[in-house]
């Protein structure tokens, strides 16, 4: 699969809503097929288009005064918190040339995650019903996508700092009342998040399905 | 005339909630344009108006559920 993988580093999260945004037009031309964003942003609470605002459980002042920023996003889910702690990846996928199946795109992202975290002997597992990945009941990784033109984008953060955990009790993520766990915090020692990037990228390799994509171009006379 | 349908989305998803409408109800709208966002579990996704034309008749609000198969608007074309 022809993937680009483009690591944005540490990152307000506005600057790479906007780079995703760059990405999926660039994806949507078909320059490059795929794309695979991979950052970390400074603390951030963004909602979903399913969410309540009774999830977001700390008042504004709160929020200004530990610097974190609010953000409303077209990605499906609830509210959720970003932090430097986690390892975010946004695919741009495009799905012309796979099955054009929603279900079968989350249950995907969910199993690179699962086998991201098989590499350091940890068993996630999903829970029915709750798209995400859990160990133990607790959740390591989140997923909230958004579809147009069954191109793909926003995506999944896993949370490797045990540090960041902390500002998940300023929401209720995804609504519900959850325990979050960490990498660290299963593995009991420090995980620097550069030195396992390149775990995650690996999990993203998807054969192809269909040459619908070609199929289009060879239509429209190019 | 031409029905916009909601589409099979996936497996064991039947259902999806509209949560926008990018036009309203006697807008002429073009073909590919985003014509509605609709959401399922955690994903967010469009459906493209079909073929230019005035959108006549929008038969479920943001909010509403709707099953696949189910009609969500009328384009009436521009013909």
């Amino acid at each position: 699969m022809e993937m680009e993988v483009f690591d944005l580093g540490l990152i307000d999260y506005k600057n790479a809503w906007v780079f995703q945004k760059e990405t999926f037009k660039a994806v949507k031309s078909r320059n490059p097929r795929h794309a695979l964003i991979l950052c970390r942003h400074y603390p951030v609470i963004t909602l979903g288009r399913g969410v309540d605002r009774k999830n977001i459980l700390a008042d504004e002042s709160t929020l200004v005064l530990k610097q974190i920023g609010l953000y409303e996003v077209e990605r499906g889910g609830d509210v959720t918190y970003h932090g430097p702690g986690q390892l975010i990846a946004y695919p741009v996928f495009n799905l012309g040339y796979f099955k054009k199946d929603i279900s079968l795109f989350l249950r995907y992202l969910e199993e690179a995650i699962i086998e991201f975290l098989y590499d350091f002997g940890i068993k996630g597992t999903r829970l029915a019903g709750l798209t995400g990945v859990w160990v133990d009941n607790q959740k390591i990784a989140s997923i909230g996508i958004a579809i147009r033109n069954w191109i793909t984008f926003h995506g999944l953060s896993v949370n490797i700092k045990e540090a960041d955990l902390d500002n998940f009790s300023l929401i209720k993520p995804c609504g519900m009342d959850i325990k979050m766990t960490s990498l660290e915090t299963l593995l009991g020692r420090n995980i620097e998040i550069d030195d396992v990037k390149e775990n995650l990228i690996s999990k993203f390799k998807r054969e192809e399905t269909n040459d619908e994509g070609s199929f289009a171009r060879v239509r429209r006379g190019n | 005339m031409t029905k916009v349908v909601l589409p099979e989305l996936g497996e064991g998803i039947e259902k999806a909630t509209v949560s926008y409408w990018y036009f309203k109800e006697g807008e002429k709208v073009n073909e590919k344009d985003d014509l509605v966002e609709l959401t399922t579990d955690k994903a967010t996704f469009n459906l493209p108006t079909p073929c230019s034309g005035t959108l006549s008749e929008i038969f479920f609000r943001e909010g509403d559920a709707v099953n696949v198969g189910e009609v969500l608007a009328i384009i009436l074309d521009n013909t």
